[in-house]
């Protein structure tokens, strides 16, 4: 299966910009489904950016983060080509992570 | 296993909770690779603060019981009338040295905490995200810097919510 | 659901009571398409001056600045990713005989989707590019898709992308089932209907940029060039045709079937219409 993770990090020498997008359904446990069931929440909590060894960005995150979840940083120090490891977990204990090269 | 939930790594505890081992097994390559990347990170999800539902409760669960000061050196970006409450991009820069998180709160949702980012030092105190609302409703940013804790607040109109159908 | 449409009838009502009339709502005698495309493009310009010809194919985010921004926001990374790169997978994967979609179609299927829909004068009818991609799985021996969302949206999402900037370029070809076609198509966009007693014109002509309860209505011109869209509203994508039954809906009137020919004519005048405006799909809208 293709990753849930789209990563664009680019670098201007000084600073690495990075977004992702993750696909995710950001469940809140709130909303019924078309039978009036309660879809029970699923979100991801964490969400880490790793870089040379050392996290560079840990974002925490509840049900109210949208669906398809994007956030956007920037660090200092990336170089081009320099990895990027980007990993989550959500509620149900699923994850997944990728590594990107910054550009 | 007689280790208590504490002395497991956040991530290892997330994991075992929500799924158990079948999940483990379920998910085969994960367990190398991915808990080593969040448990370099060192940190604990705040689990209980994202569970109460309102503000006040919430940044003492995340914060102790410090509280936050407002501060116009704490910018944030969000549109006037949210075009529709289930997908809200807001974000939050500050002038202020020394950030070591940025939070997010919506003081209408059912679960004040939508995020809260930590800064280690090298990374810049600015994130942009996408968050629900459920109604209009004020938005809080709390930076937390030096220690100390700084908030802007702005009202965002919300016509659609981001919760229901 | 009730209480929404009382909401809405009421907030129509304000809103179209000082309201003139729509361009040439009922051409007579003649139908002339380039007349009223002509016609149609200066209602527009005229009303939204301020509005540039190649921004209404944004719909609702080119009739207000605030939503422009959160627009602009979401285009960094915009939700419709995940779809176009299942279409552009699914695209140039072959059916189970080896051949594939670009087999179907002019020029392999890439930077085409301005000519869609078009008059087949062989059959004597509209053919929008969501019939042609289920009639392409269909020779090929593979499962027609549902059409209003998933996989055709993901497949018009990926052709449209490869089409981005590229005019509107609908054609009348000299035939007069073509011209009915058209002029069937105007007409169903003009004829009020439903419990409401709207017509597409009633929202999408007489009222852009009006709130109707929550959302901000998009202007017709261009209305089709950013298909398929992300909303915000669906949590998900949507074709050509899950909007026209949607709309449908909202006018408490019975949706056709999607493709159904009314929906096909109707597609067909829009986007002649439209022509000469840009192809900016695949969209995200609220
Ligand atoms: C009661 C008012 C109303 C009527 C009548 C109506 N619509 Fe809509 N339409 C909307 C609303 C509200 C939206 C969502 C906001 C927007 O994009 O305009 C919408 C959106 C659309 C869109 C997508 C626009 C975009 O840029 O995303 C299309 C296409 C459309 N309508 C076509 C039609 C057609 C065709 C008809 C007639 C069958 C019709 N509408 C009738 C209210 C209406």
């Amino acid at each position: 299966m293709a990753s849930t993770i789209r990563v664009r990090a680019t670098s201007n020498g000084e600073t690495t910009e990075v977004q992702v997008l993750i696909q995710h359904p950001m469940d809140t446990g709130y909303v019924k489904d078309a039978k009036g069931e309660i879809i029970p929440p699923h979100y991801i909590q964490q969400l880490t950016f790793e870089h040379g060894g050392k996290a560079v960005f840990i974002a925490d995150w509840g049900s109210g983060v949208s669906k398809d979840p994007y956030v956007k940083f920037a660090f200092k120090n990336g170089k081009k080509g320099d990895d990027l490891k980007i990993a989550w977990i959500d509620n149900k204990g699923a994850t997944d992570a990728t590594t990107a090269k910054i550009q | 296993m007689n280790i208590t939930d504490r002395e497991f790594s956040a991530t290892r505890r997330l994991v075992l909770k929500g799924a158990g081992v079948a999940a483990l097994i379920g998910l085969g390559v994960l367990p190398l690779d991915v808990p080593q990347a969040l448990a370099a990170a060192n940190d604990k999800y705040p689990e209980e603060a994202f569970k109460q539902k309102n503000e006040a409760d919430a940044i003492k669960a995340l914060y102790g019981g410090r509280t936050a000061e407002p501060s116009d050196q704490v910018k944030m970006d969000a549109p006037e009338i949210a075009e529709n409450g289930a997908v809200v991009p807001v974000s939050a820069i500050t002038t202020l040295t020394g950030v070591t998180s940025i939070s997010f709160l919506v003081s209408e949702n059912p679960v004040a905490l939508v995020a809260s980012y930590r800064i280690p030092d090298g990374t810049l105190p600015s994130v942009s995200n996408r968050i629900k609302m459920a109604k209009t409703s004020n938005l809080t940013v709390i930076v937390e810097a030096g220690g100390k804790l700084y908030s802007a607040t702005k009202e965002v109109k919300v016509t659609v919510g981001g919760c229901g159908g | 659901m009730i209480l929404r449409l009382a909401i809405h009838a009421a907030s129509a009502a304000v809103a179209f009571g000082l309201l003139a009339f729509a361009p040439a709502a009922h051409a007579a005698d003649s139908v002339d398409p380039v007349a009223d495309a002509n016609a149609f493009k200066k209602f527009f310009t005229d009303k939204f001056p301020k509005v540039t010809l190649k921004d209404f194919v944004n719909g609702p985010y080119s009739m207000s600045e605030d939503l422009h921004r959160q627009w602009e926001e979401k285009e960094e990374f915009p939700p419709y990713e995940f779809a176009l790169e299942a279409g552009k997978e699914m695209f140039a994967k072959p059916f189970k005989n080896g051949k594939s979609y670009a087999d179907c179609f002019p020029n392999k299927g890439i930077g085409i989707r301005q000519n869609y829909p078009y008059f087949d004068e062989k059959e004597g009818k509209v053919i929008t590019l969501e019939l042609a991609l289920n009639r392409c799985r269909e020779a090929n021996g593979e499962a027609p898709f549902s059409y209003v969302k998933d996989e055709m949206a993901a497949l018009t999402a990926y052709m449209a992308y490869t089409s981005r900037g590229k005019p509107m370029d609908i054609k009348i070809p000299n035939d007069p089932r073509a011209l009915e076609a058209y002029q069937k198509g105007k007409e169903y966009f003009y004829t009020r209907r439903g419990q409401l007693n709207f017509s597409c014109a009633t929202c999408h002509v007489q009222s852009p940029g009006e709130r109707i309860r929550a959302e901000v209505l998009a202007p017709a011109l261009g209305i089709l060039n950013a298909m398929p869209i992300y909303r915000s509203e669906w949590s998900g994508m949507g074709t050509t045709s899950r909007r026209f039954t949607t709309c449908n809906s909202q006018i408490r009137g019975v949706p056709l079937n999607p493709q159904d020919d009314e929906y096909r004519n109707l597609e067909y005048y829009l986007s002649y219409v439209s022509n000469g405006l840009p192809i900016s799909g695949p969209g995200a809208r609220p």
